[in-house]
């Protein structure tokens, strides 16, 4: 083999680069998203009674594709009323019920958005929520 | 010259299951467009409907309502009203301030639902002769006509913007995709293109929360307050200067807009391209 130290080096660099990614976050685990959900309106909500439009792991898993069908509901549809599994009825709106609960983006949507590397561009048009600084809640 | 013999044992077979050689079949086919039973013609003779079903039958599902639609929203502004002081500035300013439409300052990059404009330019083209001088200089509030034939529905290269069954004309700020076909084919100037992000020259502090924003690149329009109607409300002019403007029902015959229509002389924008608006003005 000819020039094989070149070789060699340049393939130590180019599986150095190409791996980088991985040996520099050796050994440190990401934080696990920690989802908080104890903004005053939800805190209003009775103990037993406080439940999201549908149950938690449907929404934890499925929220996107509800998310998606509520907007073909309301926009193309023209209907604005969605009846849950447990037969309660809800108005459709990203900015009028889910947020009116979840006022808090940063503790719960961008958790686990960040976490999984994903940008969902609901925010770029639907206005989130005033977030007030922390301890200054009226 | 070996194997022949095996080729045309094949061959003989083969025709005797097709049963018809190429000979055969292009005289059936000379005689049959003969006799007109050639291409779409026969489908018609032989299973009529049926080509046409197939034809049109895959794909999105049609956006067409029944024949007659049980509402037909329309509104009728009142020229001389709208002429008092304040009443033009006043819709205007609760149309935008409830749906968050940015004021850049520049016309240039200017987004409009509600607007005024002059006799001349609204009616631009049916201008009457000898107009009485104060027709002239009314304010006319302009707005999108939510047209029965909408011409920027047609263009829409994905069907972003739509004929909802109650006419109103809806954008699905989701799927535009900012092509602006639809600015090129609205014949009343009534949509806008967000050149810049709409959030820069928005107040936060004044923001309707219960409304969004758009985002740069797409084209927005007057919604005739869908979301308000789905509330039971009247749109936002309608309720900042009731005197002026009447919304209702185009398709009941008793409604308050057509009892209006019955006892006053009105008018539309650009009639003669058939697009049919459902915005009367009052003169």
């Amino acid at each position: 083999m000819y020039d094989a130290w070149k070789i060699l080096v340049g393939l130590a660099i180019f599986v150095g680069l190409f791996t980088f990614a991985f040996w520099m976050n050796a050994g440190k685990a990401a934080p696990v998203p920690e989802v908080k959900i104890d903004t005053p309106e939800i805190k209003k909500m009775p103990e037993p009674e406080r439940k999201c439009v549908e149950d938690k792991h449907f929404m934890r898993t499925t929220h996107m594709q509800l998310i998606n069908d509520w907007r073909d509901m309301a926009l193309r549809e023209g209907n604005r009323e969605y009846v849950n599994k447990r037969g309660e009825k809800y108005v459709v709106s990203l900015q009028n019920t889910c947020m009116k609960c979840h006022s808090n983006k940063k503790e719960f949507c961008d958790q686990c958005h960040n976490y999984t590397g994903v940008s969902p561009y609901c925010w770029d048009c639907h206005i989130e929520p005033k977030e007030e600084p922390k301890g200054n809640e009226s | 010259m070996l194997g022949l013999p095996h080729r045309t044992e094949r061959r003989a077979k083969r025709e005797r299951v097709m049963s018809m050689n190429r000979r055969q079949f292009i005289k059936i086919a000379g005689l049959s467009t003969l006799f007109g039973l050639g291409g779409k013609g026969a489908f018609e003779i032989l299973r009529p409907g049926m080509l046409d079903a197939a034809e049109h039958g895959h794909g999105a599902p049609a956006l067409e309502e029944p024949a007659e639609p049980a509402i037909r929203w329309g509104m009728t502004i009142d020229v001389e009203k709208c002429a008092e002081p304040g009443v033009v500035d006043k819709c205007i300013k609760a149309c935008h301030s409830v749906h968050n439409v940015p004021d850049f300052g520049d016309s240039k990059d200017q987004v409009k639902w509600l607007w005024q404009d002059d006799y001349e330019h609204t009616f631009a083209g049916n201008e009457n002769q000898y107009m009485a001088d104060h027709v002239k200089e009314f304010p006319f509030l302009c707005l999108c006509n939510h047209c029965d034939e909408p011409p920027c529905v047609r263009v829409c290269p994905t069907k972003a913007t739509f004929r909802r069954p109650d006419g109103v004309v809806a954008m699905d700020y989701h799927r535009c995709i900012g092509c602006r076909f639809c600015m090129a084919a609205c014949p009343f100037g009534a949509r806008s293109f967000n050149w810049l992000d709409p959030r820069d020259a928005l107040n936060e502090k004044e923001y309707n929360m219960e409304f969004p924003t758009r985002g740069r690149g797409v084209v927005e329009k007057c919604n005739f307050c869908v979301e308000r109607l789905a509330k039971g409300l009247m749109p936002a002019c309608v309720e900042a200067a009731p005197q002026a403007l009447a919304f209702g029902n185009l398709a009941d015959p008793d409604s308050n807009v057509r009892q209006i229509l019955r006892k006053r002389p009105s008018m539309r924008r650009k009639l003669e391209l058939g697009s049919e608006p459902s915005v009367f003005y009052l003169v």
